[in-house]
């Protein structure tokens, strides 16, 4: 049908064959028919689009919005009713709680619709419920049978509903003896849901993925009607050239196309350069199409906010994008808290003696050491470290210097219990928070709530059970990114950013390091 | 109804095995498939010589031959399960008109004509004068009635019992139960009406708590009391399998479109193609619904324009029957998921499909990009995540143990669900691949 071809572009073959299985309206259709295919391959809307186009009567339901098996059948009950009453008649909602429920008030609602297209009577059963195919019950002359279709989309979800759900909707047809079918719509293949004793097969079809090609023809589609359909054609050539490596989904794709657009046009409305001046309008999309794939394709930053920005015309290298904004809110000593984690969850143990201490001796290559040498932790993911681990390298880090002048730290313990007199509040002199530092005891108090919130922001984990108190142990949860991020923030991390460089090289060459104070 | 003394117990359990098909009879009776087609007019039918209209004509051959593949009507011959089907009947028989308690279990796989061959047998049995007035039956499938309190109220509902008013049965499933054994067991062979239980899917009755309804069914059906035949379908047991065929002819009101439809189905039917390809799909799978399938597919095609079937059809159909759906999948993906497959299918091999991680797969993939000469550029890393949950998401790739919350999705394991030859073979087909890409696929050595 020509007028299916204008609706639906480049998707002539599946029409076509959709259009042929389910035949002219009297005739039987196969029981239940699965589609796949990738999204935005249209799946939905060529399914939708036929349907309608063809006016048989159907039946759309979503499996992600009714997750569970009720919402699903009475959904499936209520529209189902819609349909064969009458437009005045305001239809009563029907409740349903099981499948075997469900086939019986589907029998009854799809026989009240066929009614209304007969002029045959049809004697009444004897027993209702009966599954004996009609023809067996007495002298009738032809019946039409009412066809229906339901489709039900994202059907991955019906996994994961009761067992006998996927198989019962399969047999649809034969268990309420209409003429119903089935149609599943889902990104999975069939192969994952077959249960395992086996079911009734659907036919299968296959929703084939757009070529560059047929991408640039829809996304042209749908130009503005200002400008002209080459000048868009051009625009849509050169965001493929740009995603298309990276998506091919059409969703997203149009969305980009959208959003993108007015830079695109921007030289063309300012006057600076022509429509046909392609090269000219290239290079100033170009740089901001790449932007756009590291925060809008991403989803750092929204829509709305790109737009903003497009129209202010900022410089969008100044970006920051959702998972940028979390380390400037940290405090102070909690970032120093945060590094000494990352390194104690990515440095093997055995080589703290040699960064974090004064003076260090040699430490011998051994077997095992040789053998995992190209194993870097960083492949592998954070290793957990107990407290104490931390709060050494932690006071390592934290140099004297910067102690002291940073005024955040209140009292070592033995002060605040011997000086509970004191005004609150009041700072211990450096020299006393040093010589309580290395005894490590007196001041663990401090950082413990820092450390425990670390843990509820998620930056760091507990491993292990929560009981364990007196030996918990940490994962540091946070990428190289996010830490480098952190220590180039201010100069005064230069060395926490030099520790952390020198530990990435740890796993390439072994060669001793002078590791001081001095660096 | 007189009641006829049986000695022995009135329980045999019979299993109805259909018989294996062999490939020659599959052959022989190929004819038969081909006949299906073929539509022999009744000669007491006094039609006129009304030449229908050719799409008329076609709808015609429509309806009719989809009717028969869609829609397991009766009209089909039993071919194969003569034997079975006698010894079912006389069963039946024995239960309804001298009242004798029976049961009996149909095992076959899925497609082999279990259902087919029950509703044949039920057919006839309804046709004998006293049997119709006299026999009740009850329909139970496992896929509807999931658990006992739901089946005893189908029961209940199916047999029209008094605590039934419309469709709603109350009383709750003690009280139920208890009035269906009373029911049941007030009666005996003189004056009771014999009932059939008809259990389809019965492997799943079988997974109810402590077997209630099957028990007591049972139970009944060996004490003297009202005649109880419970028959139950399942598929469970592949024992032997069963080809049924589809040779029964109809009649056809276009006398003349009818011989040149049987002239082209002989046809076909000698045709070598469609013989390799009908064997083919024998060797794939021997039942009859997938057959169904393939000469639906092939249906499809015969149109205003394109009347009669040719061999063509049956191969592309048998082609679209036989597609690999994950090599589909792997078609449709964008050149950096690409690569991240061929990243994981070098992990496997170096590491012997030791599980890995996004971070490895990273590392992998950087290696290849930042070689000296390549084609692909060096995309950030979130956009790289972002390919790889959309390969999560087709389930192309699984995680090992379920997410948890404390752990980074970079560094969960995973494992790829293909194998090399079907990356391999699904390259091969990938449209526009960069050639370094490909290259890289073959060996990860890089020589530049």
């Amino acid at each position: 049908m020509a007028h299916l071809e204008n609706l639906v572009l480049c998707r002539e073959s599946q029409v076509s064959t959709l259009q042929s299985l389910f035949g002219e309206r009297q005739h039987f259709s196969f029981p239940s028919i699965f589609i796949y295919g990738h999204t935005a391959s249209g799946k939905t809307y060529v399914t939708q689009t036929v349907l309608k186009t063809l006016e048989l009567p159907h039946v759309f339901v979503n499996c992600v919005e009714c997750f569970t098996l009720r919402l699903l059948l009475e959904q499936i009950l209520n529209k189902l009713n819609h349909l064969s009453s009458s437009e005045d008649a305001c239809p009563t909602h029907i409740t349903c709680e099981t499948f075997n429920d469900f086939v019986r008030l589907f029998k009854q609602v799809t026989k009240a619709e066929s009614l209304k297209d007969q002029t045959v009577y049809i004697p009444p059963e004897r027993v209702s419920g009966m599954l004996l195919p009609l023809p067996l019950r007495g002298p009738q002359t032809t019946l039409q049978k009412p066809v229906i279709k339901e489709v039900l989309d994202k059907a991955e979800y019906l996994r994961d509903m009761e067992a006998n759900l996927l198989p019962g909707f399969l047999r649809l047809q034969e268990l309420t003896d209409r003429n119903v079918t089935v149609i599943l719509l889902s990104e999975i293949v069939w192969e994952k849901f077959r249960p395992n004793t086996g079911c009734f097969e659907p036919f299968v079809l296959y929703f084939p993925d757009y070529s560059i090609g047929n991408l640039q023809k829809i996304l042209s589609h749908d130009h503005p009607p200002e400008y002209s359909a080459d000048f868009y054609a051009a625009y849509i050539n050169i965001l493929l050239g740009v995603f298309y490596t990276v998506c091919r989904d059409l969703k997203e794709l149009r969305h980009l196309a959208v959003l993108n657009f007015p830079k695109y046009c921007e030289p063309v409305v300012k006057g600076e350069a022509s429509e046909r001046d392609t090269r000219k309008l290239w290079r100033n999309v170009e740089p901001h199409l790449k932007k756009a794939m590291q925060t809008v394709y991403l989803r750092e930053i929204s829509s709305s906010q790109w737009e903003k920005i497009q129209k202010d015309d900022t410089d969008p290298g100044q970006l920051k994008g959702l998972s940028a904004y979390t380390h400037v809110e940290l405090p102070y000593y909690s970032k120093f808290i945060l590094i000494a984690a990352y390194l104690a969850s990515y440095n093997p143990a055995r080589t703290d003696k040699r960064f974090f201490l004064k003076h260090h001796g040699k430490i011998k290559k051994t077997n095992f050491l040789k053998k995992h040498e190209k194993t870097s932790n960083h492949l592998l993911g954070p290793k957990p470290f107990p407290l104490d681990r931390l709060l050494a390298i932690l006071y390592s880090i934290v140099d004297s210097r910067v102690a002291a002048t940073a005024n955040i730290f209140s009292q070592c313990l033995r002060c605040w219990v011997s000086d509970l007199q004191r005004p609150h509040g009041a700072p211990c002199s450096a020299e006393c928070f040093r010589s309580c530092r290395r005894t490590f005891l007196p001041t663990a108090f401090l950082e413990l709530p820092l450390i425990t919130s670390l843990v509820t922001l998620q930056l760091l984990t507990l491993v292990g059970h929560d009981d364990q108190l007196d030996g918990p142990k940490y994962k540091c949860t946070v990428s190289l990114d996010f830490i480098r991020a952190i220590a180039s923030v201010s100069p005064l991390y230069v060395l926490c950013s030099l520790l952390i460089t020198i530990q990435l090289q740890f796993s390439v060459l072994l060669s001793p390091l002078n590791v001081d104070g001095e660096l | 109804m007189m009641p006829k003394e049986c000695d022995g117990p009135a329980v045999r359990m019979g299993i109805l095995e259909p018989r294996q098909m062999t490939g020659d009879s599959f052959f022989s009776s190929g004819q038969g498939i081909c006949s299906g087609f073929q539509f022999v007019e009744m000669s007491s039918r006094k039609s006129k010589s009304n030449n229908l209209k050719h799409s008329e004509c076609l709808s015609q051959v429509q309806r009719i031959l989809r009717e028969r593949f869609c829609h397991q009507s009766l009209h089909s011959n039993l071919f194969g399960v003569q034997v079975q089907y006698k010894h079912l009947i006389e069963l039946l028989k024995r239960t309804a008109i001298y009242g004798e308690s029976n049961s009996v279990l149909i095992i076959g796989p899925r497609g082999s004509g279990k259902t087919m061959l029950i509703n044949h047998a039920l057919k006839e049995l309804m046709e004998v004068e006293e049997v119709s007035e006299n026999v009740l039956q009850v329909h139970l499938n496992g896929l509807l009635q999931i658990n006992d309190n739901i089946a005893l109220k189908e029961i209940t509902r199916q047999l029209n019992l008094e605590n039934v008013v419309g469709d709603k049965v109350f009383g709750s499933f003690a009280e139920n139960l208890s009035f269906l054994l009373e029911a049941l067991k007030k009666g005996d062979r003189t004056s009771s009406c014999p009932v059939i239980f008809i259990l389809d899917e019965f492997d799943l009755f079988a997974h109810h708590k402590n077997q209630t309804l099957l028990y007591n069914l049972f139970d009944i059906s060996q004490s003297a009391q009202t005649p109880v035949a419970v028959v139950g379908l399942t598929c469970r047991l592949y024992l032997k399998i069963f080809k049924e065929q589809l040779s029964l002819p109809a009649e056809f009101p276009d006398k003349l479109f009818a011989e040149k439809w049987n002239e082209n189905v002989q046809c076909l039917s000698e045709d070598r193609s469609v013989r390799e390809v009908l064997q083919k799909h024998f060797n794939v799978s021997k039942n009859l619904r997938s057959l169904h399938m393939l000469l639906m597919l092939a249906l499809n095609r015969v149109t205003s324009s394109h009347p009669f079937m040719t061999a063509a059809d049956l191969m592309e159909a048998n082609q679209l029957c036989s597609m690999d759906s994950k090599a589909n999948i792997v078609h449709g993906l964008s050149v950096l998921e690409i690569c991240l497959i061929i990243a994981m299918k070098h992990l496997n091999d170096i590491y012997e499909e030791e599980p890995f991680n996004f971070q490895m797969v990273y590392n992998e993939f950087q290696k290849f990009v930042q070689r000296k000469a390549h084609s692909v550029y060096n995309f950030e890393k979130p956009v790289v995540m972002k390919a790889f949950e959309h390969l999560q998401q087709l389930e192309l790739i699984r995680p090992m143990e379920r997410t948890s919350v404390n752990a980074q999705r970079e560094y969960q394991l995973m494992k790829l669900l293909l194998d090399n030859t079907q990356i391999m073979n699904a390259l091969q087909k990938y449209p526009n691949c960069p050639t370094d890409v490909r290259q890289w696929a073959t060996s990860s050595l890089s020589w530049l």
